[in-house]
This record gives C-alpha cells, sequence and structure tokens, in this order.
C-alpha cells in the first residue's frame, strides 16, 4: 500500500519538475531573442566604447595601428575649442528649450481641458507638427528662416526692421533657430502628456475650492500646479535628456555652421566619427553624454524618492 | 447642445485659442500652398495663401518621377518601417509574454537588467554599432538598418504591463485543454493583446519612417535611401527650388497626417501610456 502511495507521490514531484523545468526553458527560449538583441545592441557597444575612448583608433588605419593612450582623448577634450562650444549651445539650448516649452504646454493644456469647444479638435492640431518627420519639418523652416526672401525676414522688413537676423545662416541667432523649431515641434507632445495628468486631478478638489470662494488663477497655482508635479518632472527629464540627444535639425540645417556656432555635443561625435573617423576620440565624447545623461537621471532620481518620503 | 448652454467666456477662450493654433500650424500650411505654387510665387510678399497659379500637378510630377527617385525613397521607407514594425512586435511580444506569463527563474533579474539599459543614449553606442555592423559586413544594407531597429525595451515594457492584465484563467484554461505554450502565445495572449500590440505597432511605424539619424550612419547608397534622407538628396539636387522641396515635404508628411487623424486614439494613447505611468 505505502508503495504505491510513494509511486504517485514521486510521480506527482517528478511532473511537477519536468513541467517547471519545461516552463523555465520555454521562457528562456520566448525571452532569448530580445535579450540578446538589447545586450549586443546596447550594453556590449557601451562597453566596446568605453574600450576604445582609451584608444587612438583612427577607422582609416585599422586595428593594427590603434595605440593605447590611456586619457588622451579626455585630455585632448579640455583643448577643444568645438567641444566646449557644443556643450555650451547643449546647455544653452535646453536651459530656454525646456522651461519655455513646458510652461507654453501646460498654459495650453489648461486652457484646452476645461476651457473650450472641440477639445479634440485642439488635441490634433497641435499633435501634427510633433508626428511629422524632423527632416521635412525644417526644410520648411529653412525656407521659412530664408534670410533675403523667407517670409519671416519680408515680414520683418515690412514692418521696419531693415537689417533682421539671417536666422539659420547668422552664427548669432543659428542656435536660436533651432531652438523656435525645435520648441515648436515638441509643444503638441508635451500638451498631450499634461492633459494626460490633467484628466486624473479629481473635479471634487476644483469644486470645494471654488465654494471656498478661490478664483481660477487661484485654483491654477494651489491646484493645478501642485498636482501635475509629477507630469511636469517626468516631462522636465524627458525634455532634457532629448535636448542633450537634439541632432537631427542640426545636422540637416546648418552642419553646426556657420563656423561651428551651432554645433552640439552629439553633432561633435558625428562629425568625429563619421566624417573624420577618429573612432576613439569620438567614443570617449560618447561616454561624455552618456554619463550627463545619467547625472540628470540621477538627480531626477533622488527629488523624486524625496517627494515620495514626504 | 443648445445655444443657451453656450458660454460666453469658454466662446471666447474657443476663439482666441483657434487664433493661436492656427498661427502655430502656419508653417504646414505655408508648405502646403507652397507646394502648390510656381517656383516665382513661392516668395512673394505679401504671402499668396491660396495660389493664383496652381501648379501642382506639375511640381507633383517633378517630384515623383523625374531625376530623383522618390519614389524609390517612398518604397525604402515603406519596406523599413514595416519589416521594423513586425520584428518589434514579434520580439517585444515574445519577450513580454516570458515576463508577463511564464515562470522562468531569473527572468526578474532580466527584466531589471534590460530596462536599466534604456537609459543608454543611442548615439553614445554609435561608433560601435557602426564598427559591429561593418565587421558583420552589413554596412550599407537594409538587413542592418532593421536590425538596428528591431529591438526595444519601451515596447516590451508596455506589452509586459498590458499582458500581466490578461487572467491568468484564459490561460489555465487553454493548458488544460492541451494547448502548449506556442498556442497559448499565438493564439490566446496576442488576440488578447490587440490593443496595445495596435498602439504599439503605430506608434513603432511612425519613429521609423520619420527616423533620419539610423539610415544617417548605417546606409551609403542612395538607392537605399528612405525618405527622410531622400529629402536631404532632394535638396543638394534641388537646392533652390523651393516650391519643389515643399511637394517632397508634403509627400513625405501627409500619409502619416491621414494615419494620425484616422487612428489618433490609438497614437495619442502609445504616446502617452509610457508617459504617465513612468
Amino acid at each position: 500500500m505505502a508503495t504505491i502511495i510513494d509511486k504517485v507521490k514521486s510521480t506527482k514531484s517528478e511532473r511537477w519538475w519536468n513541467q517547471y523545468r519545461k516552463e523555465a526553458i520555454v521562457g528562456w527560449l520566448f525571452l532569448a531573442p530580445e535579450a540578446i538583441g538589447i545586450i549586443t545592441l546596447a550594453i556590449f557597444p557601451l562597453l566596446f566604447s568605453l574600450f576604445l575612448s582609451f584608444t587612438d583608433w583612427n577607422l582609416i588605419g585599422g586595428f593594427k595601428e590603434m595605440n593605447m593612450i590611456g586619457f588622451g582623448n579626455f585630455e585632448r577634450m579640455l583643448d577643444d575649442s568645438k567641444f566646449w562650444k557644443g556643450l555650451k549651445n547643449n546647455l544653452f539650448f535646453t536651459s530656454v528649450t525646456v522651461p519655455v516649452g513646458l510652461i507654453i504646454a501646460m498654459i495650453m493644456a489648461v486652457l484646452v481641458h476645461t476651457k473650450v469647444y472641440a477639445k479634440g479638435l485642439f488635441k490634433i492640431l497641435f499633435f501634427i507638427p510633433y508626428i511629422c518627420s524632423t527632416v521635412a519639418i525644417a526644410a520648411v523652416w529653412a525656407a521659412l528662416y530664408h534670410p533675403s526672401s523667407g517670409p519671416i525676414n519680408q515680414f520683418l522688413m515690412g514692418i521696419g526692421f531693415d537689417h533682421p537676423p539671417k536666422w539659420l545662416v547668422d552664427s548669432e541667432y543659428a542656435i536660436v533657430s533651432i531652438m523656435v523649431i525645435a520648441i515648436w515641434q515638441a509643444l503638441g507632445y508635451q500638451m498631450i502628456i499634461f492633459l494626460a495628468g490633467l484628466t486624473q486631478i479629481s473635479e471634487d478638489i476644483y469644486e470645494s475650492a471654488r465654494i471656498d470662494g478661490a478664483s481660477g488663477l487661484q485654483q491654477f497655482w494651489s491646484i493645478t500646479v501642485p498636482m501635475l508635479a509629477p507630469t511636469t518632472l517626468f516631462l522636465t527629464i524627458t525634455t532634457v535628456i532629448g535636448s542633450f540627444k537634439v541632432f537631427d535639425l542640426i545636422k540637416f540645417l546648418t552642419d553646426g555652421g556657420p563656423n561651428d556656432a551651432s554645433t552640439v555635443l552629439v553633432y561633435r561625435i558625428y562629425e568625429e566619427g563619421f566624417i573624420n573617423f577618429n573612432m576613439g576620440y569620438a567614443s570617449a565624447m560618447s561616454w561624455v553624454l552618456f554619463l550627463l545623461v545619467i547625472a540628470v537621471s540621477s538627480v531626477t532620481w533622488i527629488i523624486q524618492a524625496r517627494g515620495k518620503r514626504t | 447642445m443648445s445655444l443657451k448652454n453656450l458660454k460666453l467666456d469658454r466662446l471666447l477662450i474657443t476663439i482666441l485659442l483657434s487664433a493661436c493654433s492656427i498661427l502655430f500650424i502656419v508653417p504646414l500650411l505655408w508648405m502646403l500652398s507652397a507646394s502648390a505654387k510656381l517656383e516665382r510665387d513661392v516668395m512673394t510678399y505679401p504671402i499668396q495663401w491660396i495660389p493664383q497659379q496652381w501648379n501642382w500637378l506639375e511640381n507633383f510630377q517633378k517630384v515623383w518621377l523625374e531625376n530623383v527617385p522618390f519614389t524609390l525613397f517612398y518604397w525604402n521607407s515603406f519596406k523599413l518601417a514595416i519589416i521594423s514594425t513586425i520584428a518589434t512586435l514579434l520580439f517585444s511580444s515574445m519577450a513580454a509574454f516570458a515576463f508577463s506569463k511564464l515562470r522562468a527563474p531569473g527572468k526578474g533579474i532580466m527584466f531589471a537588467l534590460m530596462m536599466s539599459f534604456m537609459i543608454i543614449p543611442d548615439q553614445a553606442t554609435l561608433v560601435p554599432r557602426f564598427i559591429m555592423i561593418k565587421w558583420l559586413g552589413l554596412y550599407n544594407s537594409h538587413e542592418g538598418l532593421v536590425l538596428m531597429l528591431a529591438f526595444s525595451m519601451y515596447f516590451t515594457f508596455l506589452m509586459r504591463q498590458f499582458m500581466m492584465g490578461v487572467p491568468n484563467d484564459f490561460i489555465e484554461a487553454a493548458k488544460i485543454d492541451g494547448a502548449g505554450y506556442l498556442r497559448v502565445y499565438a493564439q490566446i495572449l496576442l488576440p488578447l493583446s490587440k490593443p496595445i500590440l495596435a498602439t504599439a505597432g503605430i506608434i513603432k511605424f511612425i519613429w521609423t519612417w520619420n527616423d533620419y539619424q539610423n539610415p544617417l550612419i548605417f546606409l551609403f547608397k542612395k538607392e537605399l535611401f528612405p525618405l527622410p534622407l531622400g529629402i536631404q538628396f532632394f535638396r543638394q539636387e534641388y537646392s533652390n527650388n523651393v516650391s519643389l522641396m515643399m511637394m517632397a515635404a508634403v509627400s513625405a508628411i501627409i500619409p502619416l497626417i491621414i494615419v494620425f487623424i484616422i487612428l489618433q486614439k490609438e497614437v495619442i494613447n502609445g504616446i502617452t501610456v509610457g508617459g504617465v505611468k513612468g
């Protein structure tokens, strides 16, 4: 009798074990393509570029002529005025486009959320530039910005500015011109995210504030703004990181010019890596970009963690 | 809504915001109008919003059927976007299935690891990926480019979140009926995940269609160019012809705007779902 029970038990646990093992194998098989893809196309290249950043490897010379040069590339960066110009432009770009874009987007979102008819139509209109190809959009703005015959300068000259800026070909205004396009294109996205945040604020809070006699502006400052804080934080981090990575508009419109006036970090990486083929130096600058992104993200994580504790 | 319910202040703000939104969309309206004009009318001031002389068809023919292989660029874009989208949906949904429904020891660590890689900016790994693609002999090929576009932790994450909400009962019931894991995945889980697959698919399609940086790095021959590189090439050929440039831009943008207007709920959902939960 006992042996039969033991037998049943053992086959049962055996079956359980087989089942468990099968599910584990199947699970890893399902995972494998994505995991291998992500590892070989994200983590391996990151480590590879760390290695390259300590070499003077030039694609044209091949691996034989590669030398380990320690921190040589990073020392070179210190004296590279183009690199610093790019970094400065990145900081300028970020410090203007992020607050300006987010403030306009938040105001638009609040107006669209409660204060207008045909809400859906506004959502679509503002969102259109975001889904358009950046290159196509840039081609349009290039025509609008044309220094002598473009509509923008014709308008400015029409209302009395005799010498309007030359925009994209003006070393003082090139980066500003690109910032305008970047804000314009991202606005719809930011507005949509704010709108999603607004729908999560309960109408009751506003109701009781109105009963207490709070004005519209008071409601905005003491309910909407604080309640939207998580959304604002999310958008701030994504737009700050996005602004570090700005490249398409600059490559297509100015190639970093005139005279490197509108160069940025990623454009420098592109220039060194894919025009001059200095893979070592380009990799070193890639790591600067990576560390910057990590730094911004950690600051945000700290803010978030504090917010949760209190 | 009856006329009585119209509130004056709300109406005023609507009108004001309409004015703003028209101003906002003016560059695109200008593009449309310029694409339909004779070249000599494009830069006239004041702007002729409605062309005095329509030249739409001639511009269209010049862009699509003459010197520049625009039709080929279009086809390349379409091909790349479709293949990358299908590949991403396949790999991401498979991984999401394992992450959400299968007991594979160590998958939690793997998930955390892969999520943390999302922080690595694409541009930071561009140089080594370029070298790897050269080693594989896939430089200047669509295969190499698709390889770069086929894996996305973002979509894997979105699908995992969705699939965790699919009740396990469905899957247990199917298993009792003798269905294998592959059938559970293909015939039960995927059909139930249609909403997230649609959303992810549309977003991925739009991103690939608009992608400029990856083709710029990984492609070299103009016969392989997708639209964004095609427009760049076009610009070098016709730098002084604004009306043709605008026709090319319109041609690149219009399909996306149509897709967006038809599927706006999915598009907006796909953009926001990562945002609000993130």
